[in-house]
């Protein structure tokens, strides 16, 4: 056996570790659709309260409902392009798209978000309207730290962005809407074009 | 010299070094999963997993899901230690040359 022999070796026993324990084909274009998703689905919300509203947004009006339906669809629309995209680019791959490692990341995603989702409705039903803009991005920012040690491990550090933005919202409220506009639209964008160029197009 | 006593003849083989992969970073894989990953037939599988077991570097457990049977792989603390020992081996011998 030559050293050629024995880097094979090692590359394959990297790459069964990554493929054993990590969901890789995770689309990096969805990211981007994601985060134009969101910035149309603000520019609504944006509209709807500056033309309706007043620049004020009160919690229940219809402009509030309109803008809850935005949010809605926004995610929706996201998970829809998220799953068919990932199916895709899983398929190409030849890799399976429901197996340990994707359910495993699914589930470690999700579990933040869940907490993160009951937690916010709960306080929004106690009247502390300010914090929820903050703390979605907060939990929103966890899920994909929690998440990152199943996938890509990139996707720790839009975490990070996400957690910094959100710590801000909570800190000064009034930004929730820009700092929205930069987790959820801007950060997505670039997050998602980074990966697109990193490991799809190679 | 002592870099070659480090190579370990037990995982001289392709399906050997992937089912320690596997086992090295989860914390239990079974038979079907294990087949998938690396594309091996059963009765290849099979024989793997029993020389591995046989120098006590994998622990199987065999239970029922259900009705079904089930075998779970585990690596054991040997295993871990001496696979470690292997890596190491592999990365030197590669940077020697």
């Amino acid at each position: 056996m030559d050293s050629k022999d024995y880097l094979k070796d090692i590359s394959e026993i990297k790459n069964m570790m990554n493929k054993s324990s990590r969901f890789i084909s995770l689309s990096g274009l969805s990211g981007i659709l994601a985060g134009i998703y969101a910035l149309i689905g603000a520019y609504i919300a944006y509209y709807l309260v500056v033309t309706y509203s007043n620049g004020v947004l009160i919690l229940d009006g219809w402009v509030f409902r309109y803008c809850l339906l935005t949010l809605f669809t926004v995610a929706l629309a996201s998970i829809v392009t998220g799953i068919i995209l990932t199916t895709k680019k899983a398929k190409k791959q030849n890799a399976n798209v429901w197996d340990a490692t994707s359910k495993r990341l699914v589930v470690n995603f999700i579990i933040p978000l869940l907490v993160g989702g009951l937690y916010i409705i709960i306080i929004l039903s106690q009247g502390k309207y300010g914090q929820s803009g903050g703390l979605m991005l907060i939990f929103y920012g966890l899920a994909l730290v929690n998440a990152s040690k199943y996938s890509i491990g990139d996707i720790k550090y839009l975490g990070y962005a996400e957690l910094i933005l959100g710590l801000i919202g909570s800190w000064k409220p009034g930004y929730s809407f820009w700092l929205w506009i930069i987790g959820f639209g801007i950060l997505h964008i670039i997050y998602g074009a980074w990966m697109h160029f990193k490991y799809d197009s190679a | 010299m002592s870099i070659i006593t480090n190579i370990n003849k037990a995982f001289d083989h392709r399906i050997r070094l992937g089912i320690m992969s596997v086992l090295m970073v989860n914390e239990y894989a079974d038979f079907k999963m294990l087949k998938e990953l690396l594309g091996a037939t059963d009765g290849n599988l099979a024989s793997h997993t029993k020389a591995l077991e046989k120098v006590e570097y994998i622990k199987i457990e065999k239970q029922f899901i259900g009705k079904k049977p089930n075998t779970r792989y585990y690596v054991t603390a040997l295993g871990k230690a001496e696979f470690k020992k292997h890596i190491n081996a592999l990365e030197k011998l590669i940077n020697k040359s």
